[in-house]
């Protein structure tokens, strides 16, 4: 696993700060996602020796927490509220809108890897459902009339970035 | 607008001109009143939160003073602040809006919370999703550190506290606050039993803990400011101070809306302050704190009596809106989540939606939430693809009563309580699934009138 000098330098300062080693696990998976995009074994194996923990104990947090991905997900990823507030705005067609648009499976990759879709719950942004999130992106009132457009919008510029 | 809202957290928020950054709050007055408690003795400082009666805004409306007064001093082993940052509560986003707008509010609450009760480390303990808001609080504490209201001898005072943000990963149950100690120690989120596991005397590394929502401690910093009398004087005894509602679902105008305690009723939030529901709908069911609370259903009517031996009798729209109304109510405010629901709501869908989170959030920990909260959740989900029977809603509400008080944390309630009430009051409505042409199910709704909700 190679991290960057930055990542690797967040990592050295973050450690110290909490009393206990083994609560840096989440803060250092996060940075490991960041950079990487998902979490493989060897980082998990790294992680622990960096800790001082025995593999297992990292793996069982990284197979509990939703966010933490154990395979690489579509460049740009796609999450959508799934809860009652924004299913009550029309959450379920702004999903089955985005997977056709972006020629995407739920809980899966667009052929291309560009795009992933997984349904999530409660943003804990009820009040402008539905919403969808876009990497660490939160994109407010995005209405079934809307989704259709909002996917080309991702479509042009998920090109840009490619 | 009949009733007018009383902003006190939320003051700064949304105003022109107002800005996150800690000069902006500090040119309104920010971190004079920890200036001021830095001259204070810590006990004074508790005992005014005591007074000021302040109730958590987490969802248990639990008094903040009892439970600082709960921390284990004697051990001798250092206190531990945390701010429960989690917001996953669904139709819940009120901390979202203290802490993305007005982090340096926060950050002052907790810094006096922390002097007062001699906190030796305090962590924000934000959700994962909450990107920006992360990167909003460590520039934030940044900002406090280099302006000494943070950190090594703050403000001159000799006590020194430093602060970190901690990111969740996407898990519900880190809200609850032992299975959130439990992911704070780089674990999963496995709720700990209680007894023995009080946060205030086996919190955080088995150390006497404080965990706090983030409405609280922003109220903690109002409350030494004005003084606990006064704050007491904000609404009405034992519901004290004001309360933000996040309202969500079919009403025109869904927002944050803070009011003090009693200061309004609910019909005055759904129909003046929200704008009533879209026109030609009928509102049918509000659910009032958050997915967890018991759903009120439209036309039901509340009678009982106080304490005092007053008689009351409330329709849904009569319900003051504080804490102990809801209760008596046969809910509760949980949150302060209102989610609305007008009469085109499908409410086998409505439980099915709900049923499907809770089955998805359950740490897995006790059989009872683990295997009752999927099987409730595959009924509905069945009852919803067309193959619903007439017997389902006496099976869901027998499952319900069997999860409700056998688990280890209050997630078995919140996934019992809302299909108790759901199964029952809408109980027509679940028998009449059964009747329904399975094409009827699956077919695909028209206009927005009928969204699918599973
Ligand atoms: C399943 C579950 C989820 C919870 N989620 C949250 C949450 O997201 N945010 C929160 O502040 N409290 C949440 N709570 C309540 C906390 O356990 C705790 O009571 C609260 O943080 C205490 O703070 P308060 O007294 O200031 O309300 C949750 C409780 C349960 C049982
Ligand atoms: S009640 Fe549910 S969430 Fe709570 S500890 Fe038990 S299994 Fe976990
Ligand atoms: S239900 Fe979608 S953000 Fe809360």
């Amino acid at each position: 696993m190679e991290l960057s000098p930055e990542s690797l330098q967040r990592i050295e300062k973050l450690i110290p700060r909490y009393p206990t080693k083994r609560s840096a696990v989440l803060p250092l998976l996060h940075i490991i996602q960041e950079e990487i995009g998902y979490i493989s074994k060897t980082s998990m194996e790294w992680v622990a020796k960096k800790l001082d923990l025995n593999p297992m104990q990292v793996y069982e947090v990284v197979t509990f927490y939703p966010m933490l991905k154990e395979e690489p997900v579509g460049r740009v990823q796609v999450k959508v509220c799934r809860t009652l507030s924004c299913a009550l705005r029309g959450g379920y067609k702004v999903c089955e809108t985005l997977q056709k648009e972006l020629a995407c499976p739920l809980n899966g990759k667009s052929e291309d890897g560009a795009f992933s879709i997984e349904f999530v719950e409660c943003l804990a942004s009820c009040g402008t459902a539905p919403v969808v999130m876009v990497d660490d992106v939160l994109h407010e009132e995005v209405t079934p009339d809307k989704a259709g457009d909002f996917a080309k919008e991702l479509k042009s510029s998920s090109k840009q970035k490619a | 607008m009949a009733v007018k809202e009383t902003r006190i957290l939320l003051k700064n928020v949304d105003q022109p001109g107002y800005t996150n950054d800690i000069e902006c709050y500090m040119k309104h007055g920010g971190y004079k009143v920890l200036q001021a408690a830095l001259k204070r003795k810590p006990e004074d400082l508790c005992k005014e939160i005591e007074t000021s009666g302040i109730r958590g805004r987490g969802g248990a409306g639990f008094p903040a003073g009892m439970k600082w007064k709960f921390l284990d001093r004697k051990s001798g082993k250092p206190i531990y602040l945390i701010c429960n940052a989690d917001e996953s509560e669904p139709g819940t986003f009120k901390d979202r809006q203290l802490l993305y707008k007005d982090p340096h509010q926060l950050l002052e609450g907790m810094m006096i919370a922390a002097y007062a009760t001699q906190t030796a480390l305090s962590f924000i303990y934000i959700r994962g999703e909450m990107y920006e808001g992360a990167r909003i609080l460590e520039r934030a504490i940044e900002e406090a550190r280099a302006k000494g209201f943070l950190g090594d001898n703050i403000g001159g005072s000799g006590y020194s506290c430093d602060m970190i943000v901690h990111r969740g990963a996407g898990a519900y149950i880190c809200g609850e606050e032992t299975g959130l100690i439990e992911s704070l120690e780089g674990k999963r989120a496995y709720p700990r039993i209680k007894p023995p596991y009080f946060p205030a005397v086996l919190g955080l590394y088995q150390c006497p803990t404080i965990v706090n929502n983030v409405e609280t401690l922003c109220h903690v910093k109002h409350a030494i400011e004005m003084g606990g009398d006064a704050f007491a004087k904000i609404g009405t005894p034992g519901n004290t101070g004001t309360r933000i509602w996040s309202v969500s679902g079919h009403v025109q105008r869904p927002g944050y809306y803070e009011f003090p305690c009693a200061g309004a009723t609910l019909g005055e939030l759904i129909y003046d302050v929200c704008g009533g529901l879209a026109p030609g709908r009928i509102l049918k069911a509000v659910i009032p704190g958050g997915s967890s609370s018991k759903v009120l259903k439209a036309g039901e009517r509340y009678k009982g009596t106080f304490k005092d031996g007053t008689p009351f009798d409330w329709s849904l729209e009569d319900i003051p809106l504080d804490f102990d109304s809801f209760v008596l109510a046969g809910t509760m405010s949980g949150s302060g989540a209102v989610i609305v629901m007008d009469d085109t709501t499908d409410m086998v869908e409505a439980t099915a939606n709900i049923n499907a989170f809770y089955a998805h959030e359950s740490c897995g920990q006790c059989t009872p939430c683990r295997e009752g909260s999927l099987w409730l959740s595959r009924v509905t989900k069945r009852m919803c693809s067309g193959d619903a029977r007439k017997e389902d809603a006496d099976l869901l509400k027998d499952i319900a009563d069997q999860i409700d008080g056998r688990t280890i944390c209050a997630h078995g309630e919140a996934t019992a309580w809302p299909v108790q009430a759901l199964a029952t009051k809408f109980k027509d409505e679940f028998i009449a699934k059964a009747a329904e042409p399975k094409e009827a199910a699956l077919s695909d709704r028209q206009g927005e009138s009928a969204f699918r909700l599973i």
